[in-house]
């Protein structure tokens, strides 16, 4: 199988960049949400389209997002 | 890839593509989502963990040199078999992984420059199979912990000011707004940063593809900080990973001799009792 229709598009949530990377393997679409800095996965998911797996990943990074405590430096 | 110190530690997508399945060649994925294996990956490539295989999963610890040992055989690394790593997040956990090989002995092993990312945007062919290595023999030397610093090293280091403390996490981990990256637990009890450290997040010695930076753009980007070469580095993050990553960098791509990777990190130095955290001030300088 070969990788289609790779897409990566910055979001922002909650006042927090999410840079979201979609892509198609077979029938399945592929998500992946990361917090821009550092980078690391919030979520992962699939779906039929790119719009489900995306939709997904973003309520996904939603949920964890909204746990991080800002503080005053 | 010819300006940097040592260009044979990266291979392209286009070298992989061509000798992924030679019979001296041992592909392999570490991510930081074990997950993304399962979905796709290189053909022939097999996987690490980097949370249950590369780490003693009762002592917070790298392999010793026994699991080492045992996970090369198990995967069919001969001490010398060629190991292609490449992973998710530009690299994070194969360079984690490359580091306990160089620290363990292991000569020849590369990373795929641009790691998974660029493999994926190019549209390559993936596989979901999942190669069963034929069990090899391996002998480990080491561990070389000239690699790596230990906590009471980075205390000395401080108190010397013998070396310059990177800190490779985002700026606003580094001044402490936040205690880990967003949307991930908090792990330590603190925020802040080493005192003295300078931030110079991970992220910027790559390119939006997911490849390194040039030599020329890595010089200046360090050098501007006042990491040249000339004095020793330590290098820290939250776990140890993402410093690996500038560990490669700047031992690897700028040929820097003295640099060590503290994989203890926040996790320890933000949880230790009477230690000295700076706050705020993300141009912290010496």
């Amino acid at each position: 199988m070969k990788v289609e229709n790779f897409a990566e598009r910055k979001i922002e949530i909650d006042g927090w960049p999410v840079n979201l990377t979609s892509y198609q393997i077979g029938e399945t679409y592929h998500c992946k949400a990361d917090n821009v800095s550092p980078g690391a996965g919030l979520a992962r998911t699939t779906g039929a389209t790119r719009e489900e797996a995306e939709n997904k990943a973003i309520a996904r990074a939603k949920e964890l997002l909204r746990r991080t405590k800002r503080r005053e430096v | 890839m010819a300006d940097y110190a040592h260009p044979e530690a990266l291979v392209s997508t286009d070298w992989v593509a061509q000798h992924s399945k030679d019979a001296n060649v041992r592909v392999v994925e570490v991510d930081v989502d074990t997950n993304s294996y399962k979905e796709g990956h290189v053909p022939g490539a097999i996987a690490w963990a980097w949370n249950t295989q590369l780490s003693d999963t009762v002592r917070r610890d790298i392999l010793n040199k026994h699991q080492f040992e045992k996970l090369m055989a198990d995967s069919g690394v001969s001490n010398t078999t060629k190991v292609i790593l490449y992973g998710d997040n530009n690299n994070w956990f194969a360079a984690w992984a490359l580091w306990q090989m160089k620290m363990y002995g292991h000569n020849d092993v590369q990373i795929m420059n641009g790691g998974r990312k660029k493999w994926l945007s190019e549209g390559r062919e993936v596989s979901i199979d999942v190669p069963a290595p034929v069990v090899a023999t391996y002998h480990a030397t080491g561990p070389d912990n000239s690699l790596r610093a230990f906590l009471d090293q980075v205390q000395s280091a401080l108190q010397a000011r013998s070396h310059l403390m990177v800190d490779v996490r985002s700026p606003q981990e580094f001044t402490g707004e936040i205690l880990a990256p967003p949307g991930l637990p908090e792990t330590c009890q603190r925020g802040g940063h080493i005192p003295h450290a300078r931030n110079i997040p991970w992220g910027k010695a790559c390119n939006e593809d997911g490849t390194f930076k040039s030599a020329d753009e890595l010089k200046s980007l360090y050098g501007g900080e006042g990491v040249d070469g000339t004095k020793p580095v330590i290098a820290y993050c939250r776990i140890g990973e993402r410093s690996s990553h500038t560990w490669f960098v700047l031992k690897y791509l700028l040929g820097y001799d003295k640099v060590l990777n503290y994989d203890g990190s926040w996790t320890e130095w933000g949880n230790l009792v009477g230690v000295p955290v700076e706050r705020g001030s993300v141009a912290a300088k010496a």
